[in-house]
């Protein structure tokens, strides 16, 4: 028999602002048992996070709890009843007693340890904080020990050089792991871990996956696991509680959640997570490729592409150092198709879309553009500017829908710049062209006179996406198109990038990090790994039987969103 | 540690080398020079000047030279640690500097130290208790130390201490112990005067200081950081100083170089006021009567000052912030 850790009953927690409540968590109900992974799942603003916070009373302002129950089963030993049953709601957010809870119960780990961590102090001495917060006694040598024993089980390869190291000199795996160290510094019985993997590559996530549920099993820690990601969810979770606008609407079993969903959003967010596990449907109306080679030419041939960056240091210029971020890359787009450009951060697969674009100079190599007239353009080396009609057929789709629109121009006015500039359309004409835009990728003509600040996240991924097909274009460039966008969003927007690519006959060069993006959407996929391409080939032969090491060991680090398809950590 | 010092170092003889030479530029500004100064003044008396004389002046101090060789019969000077020859007082500069320098320092430091004493503490109150009744208050006081200007201040000070007291504020000793040899009397003598400038000049920059901490702070407050940290189950206040206020320091220790300079001449109405032997009041004649020697001199300790300031935060930053400490290893 497990014993009970932590029972969460009706849990409200409220943001009170000027004019409203933003009601965050609106009465949830949770157990946690002793060894077993609780992922609470939901989408962004479900108050997952807001929900996980308040157990340790660590809210931002203004949040407040202000009903249910957080109640902490403390056991003396083996002790099958526990000696204390304190609740947590109850205690003051400063109180002595909510201090010892953080000091000795419950530790918590963050998303991005680059910011959760303290740059001024080094990781051993965060560590030495936690340790010596719960053994005052403990002296500090000891401690500094102790330190070093935990990096060593974080299966750090030089734990004392990393104890004495700044979190920014590791790398984003590295510093994740000393926060992991330092939470179980103070033996909690209770993790609780925030979307801990969600800013790490996916090879780096696996990692702190198995390290998370090694310890979890040796140490027999109870961990309440906060994720957006269905396919961490079937990796790792013993139960499941599923989260929508402060409520939790789903809880059980982790093969009943996804053997037999009952709520319709459960089923809704299985549904999208599944269905970027296969081809889109509407790529089979694109004619395949492989027959038209022989006499269809690329519509942009790469070769030896090459971005060198060079970073100064040092009052003279001295300590010259170059990063060749993009090394060597050759590869083809025919027309109609979608290459998938796949990587990890540091890969070169951004840099390479900007030089294709023309936002970086490419270093070496070239870029032969195929224009509209069939003759071929050299990209490399040519600057566009003015009304250099590269600029309307060849777009960009940014990643971060927020950033990537002027808050101070409305709707119609970032639409139609592009038009403008080109000197196609003006007045009335201009205005009729945007609002058939608008329509076109699902959004209505009568929008046009409002700001962004209006939208949801995947409404203005839809401006963006307006404002690249703005020109007529034949080739977009989209760089990490959907990473922004909540899973549910993922498949509608690549839907709508494919509709329009049947009706426009656009080609696609999508970069991303994500596998399944590249299984729903692309024809063929280059791997990219530290600048060079390490694998090519149609998706299908490269996801299902990968060559190259490095292609295996992405492919393998990917959690499918299917408890039946996870192989043993 | 060494290397770094020593670079900033190399970089402070160029700086100070500009320093001097925009000064030196920004002296010559004003039309007319030491000579005719002196004959509008004699005029201005009622006496006429013998335009020979005039010209005999002008020869006698280089004032016709072209401007590049005069500044580099000055700089030279200055290189070999002499500061010239005061025309406005007759006397080397060296020797008007050396006598004003300490008691200078002795009031600035003082008023630098009561200043960050007072305000840091003052900030981070205001900030960690955002909008409670003492963060008003701290607020409100900021900005009345900031409206009002600090000659005012100080003449208020001086009635105050007057009307109600009997006491004459002004200068830094009273007569009987001036020139006397160092003793307990002494030493009260010199307390019971510099309070005043103190209190005037810390106000000003207090309340500055005062918003800025808070600024800093405010923004630091709610980084994760910060919420890892109270997620250990540290006790409040000491995560505060030990984070965030930490955190919060840097751009504060980055100001030391330009306050210790800006002390002194915002200081200079407050030190005639209240009738102070300090720097400033120098500097005012000095440039008055386009005593070119004299205002140079005060300005090249002012530019050591600054230097003195910026390595001062320059080695504090680099024991503050790891960063620094790697970034220049």
């Amino acid at each position: 028999m497990k014993r009970l850790l932590l029972s969460v009953r009706n849990l409200k927690t409220h943001f009170p602002l000027a004019k409203t409540i933003v009601k965050a968590v609106d009465g949830i109900s949770f157990d946690l048992f002793e060894g077993e992974t609780l992922c609470v799942v939901g989408e962004s603003g479900s108050g997952k996070s807001a929900a996980a916070r308040s157990i340790l009373q660590i809210l931002d302002r203004p949040g407040k709890i202000v009903d249910g129950e957080i109640l902490l089963h403390r056991y003396r030993e083996d002790d099958t009843t526990p000696s204390a049953i304190i609740d947590i709601a109850k205690l003051g957010r400063s109180s002595r007693a909510m201090q010892m809870v953080r000091r000795q119960d419950i530790s918590m780990i963050f998303q991005e340890p680059m910011s959760s961590l303290s740059l001024a102090h080094s990781c051993g001495d965060q560590i030495v904080e936690a340790i010596l917060l719960r053994h005052p006694r403990m002296a500090k040598r000891d401690a500094w020990q102790r330190a070093v024993e935990l990096l060593r089980q974080m299966q750090l390869p030089d734990p004392a050089l990393t104890a004495s190291q700044y979190p920014f000199q590791l790398s984003g795996g590295m510093r994740q792991r000393a926060m992991i160290a330092m939470a179980l510094a103070s033996e909690p019985r209770i993790l609780i871990a925030d979307e801990p993997t969600t800013a790490l590559d996916v090879t780096t996530q696996a990692e702190i996956l198995a390290l998370l549920e090694r310890l979890r099993s040796s140490l027999g820690l109870g961990v309440i696991f906060i994720t957006h990601d269905v396919g961490v969810v079937a990796n790792i979770a013993d139960r499941v509680a599923v989260m929508q606008l402060g409520k939790v609407v789903e809880t059980g079993d982790l093969r009943s959640i996804f053997d037999h969903p009952q709520h319709p959003y459960t089923r809704m967010l299985l549904a999208s997570a599944q269905r970027l596990e296969k081809p889109s449907p509407l790529r089979a109306t694109v004619v395949p490729v492989e027959s038209t080679h022989a006499n269809v030419r690329p519509i942009l041939k790469v070769r030896d592409l090459g971005k060198t960056f060079v970073l100064r240091r040092g009052l003279l210029g001295n300590g010259l150092k170059e990063l060749r971020a993009v090394d060597g890359v050759s590869f083809d787009v025919m027309p109609r198709e979608n290459v998938g450009i796949v990587g990890e951060s540091g890969s070169g697969k951004s840099t390479m879309a900007r030089c294709i674009v023309g936002l970086h100079n490419a270093s070496a190599g070239s870029m032969l553009y195929r224009d509209a007239s069939d003759g071929e353009v050299e990209l490399a080396g040519r600057v566009r500017k003015g009304n250099d009609p590269l600029l309307r057929e060849v777009r960009m789709i940014f990643q971060d829908p927020f950033s990537a629109l002027n808050p101070r121009m409305t709707v119609g006015q970032i639409i139609g710049e592009p038009i403008r500039l080109a000197k196609t359309a003006r007045g009335r004409e201009l205005k009729e062209r945007v609002a058939e835009l608008l329509s076109l990728v699902g959004l209505e003509p009568r929008m046009m006179e409002r700001y962004p600040h209006a939208f949801s996240g995947g409404q203005r991924q839809r401006i963006v996406i307006a404002r690249a097909i703005a020109t007529s274009p034949r080739l977009i460039v989209a760089d990490e198109a959907t990473s922004a966008l909540d899973v549910s969003l993922r498949a509608q927007m690549l839907d709508l990038m494919l509709e329009l690519q049947n009706r426009l006959n656009l080609s696609y060069v999508f970069i991303t990090h994500d596998i399944s993006n590249i299984r729903y959407f692309c024809d063929r996929v280059v791997v990219m790994h530290q600048g060079k391409v390490v694998e090519t080939g149609t998706v299908d032969a490269v996801l299902n039987a990968p060559s190259h090491d490095y292609t295996k060991r992405l492919i393998a680090s990917v959690p499918r969103p299917d408890p039946s398809l996870q192989t043993p950590q | 540690m060494i290397g770094y010092i020593l670079r900033r170092v190399c970089a402070m003889a160029l700086t100070f080398w500009a320093m001097t030479f925009v000064a030196f530029l920004i002296m010559e500004l004003p039309p007319g020079d030491f000579a005719t100064t002196r004959v509008s003044e004699v005029s201005a008396a009622g006496a006429k000047i013998d335009p020979a004389m005039v010209e005999r002046l002008r020869e006698m101090y280089h004032l016709d030279a072209p401007l590049l060789e005069r500044y580099a019969v000055w700089f030279g000077g200055v290189l070999r640690g002499d500061l010239g020859y005061s025309l406005a007082y007759n006397t080397p500069v060296n020797q008007l500097v050396a006598s004003q320098l300490p008691n200078t320092l002795l009031v600035e430091g003082l008023t630098l130290l009561f200043m960050y004493a007072v305000a840091i503490p003052i900030g981070i109150y205001s900030a960690v208790r955002q909008y409670s009744a003492g963060d008003y208050v701290a607020s409100i006081i900021g900005f009345i130390g900031v409206a009002v200007p600090s000659f005012l201040f100080a003449l208020l000070l001086m009635w105050v201490a007057y009307s109600s007291f009997g006491v004459v504020l002004g200068g830094l000793q009273s007569q009987e112990y001036q020139g006397a040899a160092w003793s307990w009397g002494k030493f009260s003598d010199l307390a019971a005067h510099l309070w005043a400038p103190i209190l005037v000049g810390g106000a000003a920059g207090m309340a500055s200081l005062i918003r800025v901490t808070r600024a800093n702070l405010l923004d630091e407050l709610d980084k994760p950081y910060v919420t890892t940290a109270r997620a250990k189950g540290l006790p409040e206040w000491r995560l505060l100083l030990k984070y965030p206020v930490r955190m919060a320091m840097s751009p504060l220790v980055s100001s030391i170089g330009w306050l210790l300079p800006s002390l002194i001449s915002s200081a200079t109405v407050v030190a005639i006021v209240l009738n102070m032997p300090t720097l400033g009041p120098l500097l005012l004649t000095g440039l008055l009567v386009q005593d070119m020697f004299l205002a140079g001199g005060v300005l090249v300790v002012m530019a050591i000052l600054t230097l003195i300031g910026t390595l001062i935060s320059d080695v504090v930053l680099f024991w503050l912030d790891p960063r620094v400490r790697v970034s220049a290893a």
